[in-house]
């Protein structure tokens, strides 16, 4: 044996002794993709997930509340909203799992702070300049072959992925991305680091450009509507040739004030057909078992209607998560309307940062400690 | 000796600069700095300047209240007490009202800045709006909001320790720092604890107990629901004894104002956002301390900080070159500017500043717009880069927006198709005279063109022989554009 042969032979056998098993399955933890739909405004999670034995409800919404009969059930106490009725199947396949009483502590109401919070994993108390999956990135790099860390369809804002370490690319359709990316120039020696900063991002757009271009057809019907077409380019994005590790899409309109019957109904419709839309989309890809859809929203709304025939802007709410890997059912705690805040408001019973502990650990199988600032609890929701 | 000697030349050396004029790089740099990025014509008016005269000249022109008249609803006031008695559909209409208000004061800033005579009156009216942040997202009365621009323009350039004692008073503020719900036996922290970590001391330089302490002697300040001016309620100010930062005694709120002017911090953290402002996004922790003590021993004189940085070697210094990254209003005002294109209703350009990520009269929290990097990700590069694209491809544009303009959306409400209209009305006004433009070169080459476009050589070099309207699109493609 010479010398070099002897080196490499220790080299080796000290690498695999030194690095546990775990840290080789991590590599490949981004082969597991992350679909989140943010629901704007507030979505009502009373209405969504209905507590329809509950008298308090009925007595809290005389004019608002789902009634009895019109809820489908999904267990002796809890039930959908019927225009949530596409669900119904993903829901029987133990596919979906819905988690009640999401929130945090001291909320606040204003949309703007709250999705702040949301979208930075901070305290209410503190301001965050990063956003929790721009942690998780910089903590657990995902591979460089990636057109991007994340893609996000149909909102300027970067939400969670927001803070320059991310390679996150926005875009409301890949067509409309790949014309404006041919502005963008692959980078050059940078001369200071604002220069770095802006020829980074640029050569970010020509890569995630060179990797998103797609021209699946898929047989999946999309709804016609603005959600529908998120969720098609969504599914466009995850069938590139090059992969990412997350997709998030939103739908508008949650903020329902006044008129919240006919509104909320439609919105739930929307999402409701868009989800099954993206879980066929995905079976088509043979990637619904490598995929999680997450919901969320800066909060739910008040318990109490209002006057209006609506609602106002409140606290805690329920949460989906779907995907081939989920193990379906009801999460959390039931909401309980007898015990509400100073505010009328729900105590919340999860922590959002746990079921971003969630997807870190129990779907990335990453550390989630550096990007949540702090240990929160995953819930056992993955099926191995 | 010899390092007598060297001492003596490099003295000499430097003394010789701060009497030389300017010269062109040098006033470009210091008006792109301080307001906008100029034309030819401004570089060369200030070329011929000292360092001292530029200086001078800059603060001479600024400090006065905005020459575009308000819009006619700023100078009332409407009570949110009108709104209690609403219906639902009454009380929509109101608040779609606010949201016009609010853009509408939105395009009387953005019109001062491409108008005015003096860019750094506006740099410093922004740079306070960031630094005393209020939102109008919060405080929900553009005619607070406007109010509040008035007083943050009427102090800009005069005493900071003035600026704090009316900052904490004003209404918008009242509002947005939740000081109208500060009462005896029931504190609300908030202005407390905002006006020691981000307006004077920074985070680090006090304890949780002097904010519950300060809070206490904030107490009672509020505003009249009625005219929307600053009140005192007796009734609901704490009079006992109170200890801020080891001072103990029945403090009020402009007890606890002097005590925070009193510590040398103060000085550092204002001195530092200025640098960050206009220098550069790493601090020279000498040149800072000097200068702060320079605007304590002033007695907060701004004008006095202003000019000590604005002279300053570091100001100038190479490395400190096209080192920042332009601002969404940078990008569009500068290149408006800088070009002078004709412009009619600026509502497109108030529309790509927010999409760029800086809605005036909103930050998005009290820290207020974070800067510096933070402009720059995929999407607002894009955005920046696509509204650049089409400004100097107007004419070519223009067949296009007029079939646009017939091409209704049908799903589309009246009020969208409404805006929709006003947009590409707006866009069929600008206008860049390319010839006249380039008219000002005449006789000299390409490089004369880039030393006034961009802070440094371009990363993508031009291609030779390039028409000069495409030589002027790829000067404001390249990515050194970003950068001041």
């Amino acid at each position: 044996m010479d010398r070099r042969d002897f080196l490499g032979a220790v080299g080796a056998a000290t690498v695999t002794a030194i690095l546990p098993p775990a840290a080789f399955a991590q590599r490949s933890s981004y082969d597991r993709l992350l679909i989140l739909v943010e629901l704007k405004g507030g979505n009502d999670g009373l209405n969504t997930v209905v507590p329809y034995t509950d008298s308090a409800y009925y007595t809290l919404r005389p004019r608002l509340a789902i009634a009895r009969d019109a809820a489908l059930q999904l267990d002796q106490r809890a039930g959908l909203h019927p225009a949530l009725e596409p669900l119904m199947g993903i829901w029987k396949g133990r596919e979906l799992a819905i988690v009640e009483g999401v929130g945090y502590p001291d909320p606040n109401l204003s949309h703007f702070r709250s999705i702040e919070i949301w979208d930075t994993g901070s305290k209410s108390s503190e301001y965050l300049v990063e956003g929790w999956l721009t942690r998780a990135f910089a903590a657990t790099p995902t591979p460089k072959s990636f057109a991007a860390d994340a893609v996000i369809v149909g909102s300027a804002e970067l939400g969670p992925f927001v803070g320059g370490g991310a390679r996150a690319i926005a875009l409301t359709n890949t067509q409309q991305f790949l014309r404006q990316a041919r502005l963008a120039t692959p980078a050059a020696a940078a001369r200071n680091t604002a220069l770095g900063h802006v020829l980074r991002v640029e050569q970010d757009i020509v890569q995630a450009a060179a990797g998103l271009a797609s021209d699946r057809v898929f047989a999946t019907e999309f709804p016609r509507t603005p959600f529908g077409n998120a969720v098609r380019t969504a599914a466009q994005v995850v069938s590139s040739r090059s992969g990412v590790a997350a997709v998030k899409v939103s739908l508008n309109g949650f903020d329902t004030h006044s008129g919240q019957p006919a509104i909320h109904a439609r919105l739930l419709k929307d999402l409701a057909e868009g989800l099954v839309a993206l879980r066929l989309a995905l079976v088509e890809l043979g990637r619904w078992d490598s995929t999680l859809v997450m919901t969320y929203a800066e909060f739910g709304r008040r318990p109490r209607e209002n006057g209006s025939n609506g609602t106002d802007h409140g606290t805690a709410s329920a949460q989906f998560l779907l995907g081939g890997k989920v193990k379906g059912g009801l999460y959390g705690q039931p909401p309980a309307l007898t015990r509400l805040d100073g505010g009328g408001n729900l105590l919340y019973a999860v922590d959002f940062r746990d079921l971003y502990a969630t997807v870190l650990e129990g779907w990335w199988s990453a550390d989630s400690a550096r990007a949540l600032r702090g240990r929160f609890a995953p819930l056992d929701l993955i099926r191995a | 000796m010899v390092r007598l000697v060297l001492l003596a030349v490099l003295g000499c050396s430097s003394a010789l600069a701060a009497g030389a004029p300017l010269g062109f790089d040098d006033a470009r740099h210091l008006l792109n700095r301080t307001g906008f990025s100029a034309t030819p014509a401004e570089i060369d008016a200030y070329a011929v300047l000292t360092r001292e005269q530029a200086v001078d000249r800059l603060l001479a022109g600024a400090g006065r209240p905005a020459a575009t008249p308000p819009p006619a609803w700023a100078a009332g006031f409407e009570s949110p007490r009108r709104l209690r008695g609403m219906s639902a559909e009454e009380r929509k209409l109101a608040v779609r009202e606010i949201f016009q208000q609010g853009f509408e004061l939105q395009s009387w800033w953005l019109t001062e800045m491409l108008t005015t005579a003096s860019p750094l009156n506006e740099k410093m009216t922004l740079f306070w709006h960031n630094h005393f942040v209020s939102s109008v997202r919060k405080v929900r009365s553009p005619q607070l909001m406007y109010r509040q621009n008035v007083l943050l323009r009427q102090h800009a350039f005069g005493n900071f320790g003035e600026m704090l004692r009316v900052v904490a008073r004003d209404p918008a503020m009242v509002v947005y720092l939740d000081s109208a719900s500060n009462r005896k036996g029931q504190p609300n922290e908030n202005f407390a604890r905002e006006v020691m970590e981000l307006f004077t001391l920074g985070e680090g330089n006090y304890t949780e107990r002097d904010i519950k302490e300060a809070a206490r002697a904030f107490t009672g300040w509020s505003i009249n629901i009625d005219t929307g001016d600053f009140m005192f309620r007796p009734m609901l100010h704490d009079d006992g004894t109170k200890t801020v930062l080891g001072r103990t005694g029945n403090l009020d709120g402009d007890a606890v104002l002097e005590l925070l002017l009193a510590q040398p911090q103060t000085a550092q953290l204002i001195v530092t956002k200025l640098w960050r402002e206009f220098v550069s996004l790493q601090p020279d922790s000498a040149e800072v301390r000097r200068i702060a003590d320079l605007f304590r021993a002033s007695r907060y004189d701004i004008r006095a900080a202003l000019r000590a940085l604005l002279v300053s070697d570091a100001f100038y210094a190479s490395h400190n070159r096209a080192a920042l990254i332009k601002s969404p209003v940078d990008i569009v005002v500068g290149t408006l500017r800088q070009f002078q294109f004709t412009t009619g209703d600026v509502m497109p350009f108030v529309v790509t500043t927010s999409q760029l990520g800086q809605v005036l009269f909103a930050p998005p929290n009290v820290k207020g717009w974070a800067g510096g990097e933070a402009w720059i990700n995929s999407t607002t590069l894009l955005a920046r880069k696509t509204f650049l694209e089409r400004l100097f491809r107007t004419e070519e544009l223009r067949p296009m927006l007029a079939a646009a303009m017939d091409g209704a959306n049908p799903m589309a409400t009246a009020r969208q198709q409404e805006n929709r209209e006003r947009f590409i009305r707006a866009m069929m006004e600008v206008q860049f005279d390319g010839a006249r433009w380039l008219g000002q070169f005449d006789g000299r080459g390409p490089e004369a063109i880039e030393r006034v476009v961009l802070a440094a050589a371009p990363v993508n070099e031009p291609l030779p022989g390039l028409d000069r309207m495409d030589f002027i699109r790829q000067l404001t493609q390249d990515p050194v554009y970003q950068l001041k």
